[in-house]
């Protein structure tokens, strides 16, 4: 009999575990359905030189970043100072994807904090980001070898994302 | 005449600005009806609880021009859903499709009114058969009562 009385405790108590557990999820990261695919073979002009083509083949091979920026975004700020000292590393190339800038803001932007870069590329029209479901700027991607988007940052990239997440799957897909 | 002319040329520039604007939406009727019916299927992903054919949003303007692209080269409904799927998940669609992952979500609310049912019949069916408590031993007849007489008293 007095179990019976615990039954509605504990469907409560379930209930509270599975609020507890939503509460501490952002439900503004949407998992992508791109990791483990191939990453979109895009091309694109370079926002240094906008003659010169960039295209993601060049980098099959290697191990690499592109990170979605933009000159109006704010968050960008906060992962920048981070992405200059992880470039000084020179551990693997960002790629930087000036996201639904003009070319000149872009440029600004990056004498101003510190260009990171090997080199950045202008997705004027946001087509690009498109295809990488971009849904808001910063986001990263970290690709492999063999094309594969292998992990996405998405927001700014912290100090604890970089140490935990990002350089271990790095020093990983480098063997 | 001169300002006349000057007044004629200004009003034909602002009108005609304006007209400029309203452009994209008159495009292509057909085109643009069947763009905002898929896109009311989807969600934007900047303002989630908004769907992509009412968001005001950046990147809803952007998706929508390339839905309208996809109208435009005549598409099916089904793939232009794997289009936005295939990028940015099943997030993405307000109906999501059934599959081991969404079974819970689908079946889960029909679960809970079968349980309920359930219960209630059974509840019914005790209270129709007209169950008492069971009846009181002598002993704690004797304690009840004493506890009556104490509230009795105390009163």
């Amino acid at each position: 009999m007095k179990m019976k009385a615990l039954i509605p405790l504990g469907l409560f108590a379930v209930l509270v575990v599975f609020l507890a557990i939503g509460l501490t999820r952002d439900p503004h990261e949407i998992p992508s359905p791109l990791i483990g695919k191939p990453a979109p073979l895009f091309t694109a002009p370079q926002l240094k030189s906008p003659g010169q083509q960039f295209s993601a083949k060049d980098m099959l091979g290697k191990v690499w970043i592109l990170n979605t920026w933009a000159s109006w975004c704010v968050a960008c700020r906060q992962e920048h100072p981070i992405l200059v000292e992880f470039a000084k590393t020179k551990t693997i190339a960002v790629i930087g994807l000036d996201y639904k800038d003009q070319n000149v803001d872009g440029l600004q932007w990056l004498a101003r904090y510190g260009d990171p870069y090997d080199l950045s590329v202008t997705d004027r029209d946001g087509r690009i980001g498109i295809d990488f479901g971009v849904y808001g700027v910063p986001e990263s991607f970290l690709i492999d070898k063999a094309g594969v988007i292998r992990y996405k940052q998405i927001g700014p990239i912290t100090e604890e994302a970089l140490r935990d997440k990002i350089l271990p799957l790095v020093r990983e897909l480098e063997k | 005449m001169k300002y006349c002319l000057a007044l004629i040329l200004a009003l034909h520039c602002t009108l005609s600005a304006w007209a400029g604007e309203a452009v994209p939406l008159a495009e292509d009727p057909v085109v643009e009806q069947r763009m905002i019916a898929i896109s009311e299927e989807l969600r934007c992903l900047v303002c989630q609880n908004e769907s992509l054919a009412g968001s005001r949003a950046d990147l809803a303007q952007d998706l929508r021009r390339e839905l309208r692209t996809l109208v435009k080269a005549n598409k099916s409904d089904a793939e232009i859903m794997e289009y936005m799927v295939s990028r940015y998940g099943d997030f993405v669609r307000y109906r999501p499709p059934v599959k081991p992952m969404t079974w819970m979500l689908w079946f889960g609310p029909f679960l809970l009114l079968i349980g309920a049912i359930v219960v209630l019949v059974r509840t019914v069916r005790r209270n129709q058969r007209g169950e008492t408590p069971a009846a009181l031993d002598p002993d704690q007849r004797k304690k009840a009562q004493a506890l009556l007489k104490d509230t009795g008293t105390s009163s």
